[in-house]
């Protein structure tokens, strides 16, 4: 190979247009955080399967260590730091995550934010089981992933105008 | 872990890929949702020197009925298969498969052509391709070519694609309503490739099987077309000792390898159990029988 390739790339993300130059096999994961400094964006296997890196691309989520940000190129980001609402309180998502205890050590909640995020937008109002089926990707070393399915619930909830209500165990 | 460094193309069109991928020579290598070939850059076990990114290119897209079948374009989703009232209505063997590839994040990534055109033993689609009788439109230099799915794979990432040519879509003629159709398969967890599985699709006539046909994923390497265990099953009302035929049948066709998902005779009896199960599921769902 001669010469290295840098590509100019236009993104959006989080609302803010960036335009930068990357080697194409700049990963946009290694984009979000090391060129951007958006670190809310983890990297937890770097082989495709935990979901730690997972951000939202143009209303999907995909996992961001298994894309190029070359191929990224024109579209519309949202990482976690894109989450809050806009006058900085927590998105429902965030709220459940709180109020349910969805997380222990909190490495793999970016990713399950996200992915979350995108699965209430495919199925608004998911059933335990849909919920989990959706959040596979997702790997969780800590919780057992009950307060997660809960904190999803008390987003759904909230996200339609209902209070949650625990099923008794 | 970072991939090696190349250099990035994007064609517009058909015939600008093919014309890159023979112009690039052999060390160039088409790259569409990157879920297979992202993670072996990464591990560095593939270097190309050049990847020509598919998500530009027009004409791959879309789920279209033709005469006579399906054709899906090579750049459709895993996601947008799972996602498509034609094929939960007409193929859902389709979208049975579909669902049991990786998890959401990759299936939104992953698309129909490459999962047929890698080459992975692992890979769902291309058994339930074979079993559907589906041929792949291959573009290159010198125009276009079909070849059958059954035909297609030679070995481990080894298939009769050509350098300089291109997967443009997948056609499959569509089973007459009231087929039964199913794809059974065993894993240890979400995200992982098959221990073994067993695509089927048959017809039915006054409570007896009329036509079947039965492919396999991951017990060998590539997938297989189990075309005893599919007479055998024809004729009968798929009785317990028909049953046991014609899992001994696919058993003895089978050759998979010892991995983490077991050993080779354990992978082997899993290849009977998953057609035993795809047969009485697929019996069951057969319409107007
Ligand atoms: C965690 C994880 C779990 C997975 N589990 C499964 C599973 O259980 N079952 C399964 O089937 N798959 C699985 N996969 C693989 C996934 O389905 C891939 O999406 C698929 O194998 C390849 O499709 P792709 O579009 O991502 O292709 P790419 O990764 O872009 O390409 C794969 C190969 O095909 C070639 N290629 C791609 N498109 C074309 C074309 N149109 N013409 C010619 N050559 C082409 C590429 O050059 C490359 O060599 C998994 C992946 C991950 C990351
Ligand atoms: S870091 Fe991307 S899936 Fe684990
Ligand atoms: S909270 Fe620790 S990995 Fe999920």
């Amino acid at each position: 190979m001669s010469e290295t390739q840098t590509l100019p790339i236009t993104v959006t993300v989080n609302g803010s247009k960036v335009q930068r130059f990357v080697e194409p096999r700049t990963l946009l994961v290694h984009f979000l955080r090391e060129d951007l400094g958006l670190t809310g964006t983890h990297i937890g296997c770097d082989t495709s399967h935990c979901g730690a890196c997972t951000v939202e691309i143009d209303g999907e989520s995909i996992k961001s260590c298994t894309t190029f940000a070359v191929q990224a190129n024109g579209s519309s980001i949202t990482t976690v730091e894109g989450l809050a609402n806009a006058d900085g309180t927590l998105h429902a998502l965030q709220e459940g995550f709180r109020q349910m205890h969805g997380l222990q050590c909190g490495f793999c909640t970016p990713g399950m934010l996200m992915r979350a995020k995108v699965l209430l937008t495919e199925n608004p109002d998911p059933s335990e089981e849909e919920i989990r089926f959706g959040i596979a990707g997702n790997l969780c070393r800590c919780t057992g992933y009950q307060n997660i399915v809960k904190a999803i619930q008390f987003a759904a909830a909230r996200l339609n105008g209902r209070t949650f209500q625990e099923a008794a165990e | 872990m970072i991939p090696g460094p190349f250099t990035y193309h994007r064609p517009a069109s058909i015939e600008e890929a093919v014309g890159l991928l023979v112009s690039l020579g052999e060390e160039s290598r088409p790259l569409a949702g990157g879920q297979s070939l992202i993670p072996m850059m990464k591990l560095r076990m593939a270097t190309p020197e050049h990847l020509v990114d598919l998500g530009g290119v027009a004409g791959l897209k879309g789920i279209d009925v033709e005469p006579g079948g399906i054709r899906i374009g090579a750049a459709v989703t895993q996601a947008q298969v799972i996602g498509s009232a034609l094929i939960a209505d007409r193929l859902p063997i389709l979208r049975d498969a579909a669902l049991q590839i990786a998890d959401p994040q990759v299936r939104t990534r992953g698309t129909i052509g490459g999962n047929v055109a890698n080459g992975d033993p692992g890979n769902d689609m291309p058994a339930v391709m074979q079993c559907l009788g589906a041929s792949y439109v291959l573009a290159g230099p010198s125009g276009e070519r079909s070849v059958a799915a059954r035909d297609f794979y030679l070995g481990p990432y080894f298939t009769l694609l050509e350098p300089g040519e291109l997967l443009v879509a997948v056609r499959i003629p569509l089973p007459s309503a009231g087929h039964g159709q199913a794809y059974e398969k065993l894993k240890r967890k979400i995200g992982d490739y098959a221990t073994a599985a067993a695509a089927v699709i048959l017809s039915a006539t006054a409570g007896r099987i009329a036509t079947a046909s039965i492919a396999l994923t991951n017990v060998a390497p590539t997938p297989l077309l189990a075309e005893e265990a599919a007479r055998l099953v024809v004729g009968t009302s798929l009785d317990a000792a028909t049953l046991k035929a014609a899992s001994a049948a696919a058993k003895a066709i089978a050759d998979p390898a010892a991995d983490g998902r077991g050993t080779a005779e354990y992978r082997r009896e899993m290849a009977g159990v998953m057609v035993a199960r795809a047969l009485v599921k697929a019996f069951g769902r057969v319409k107007g029988a």
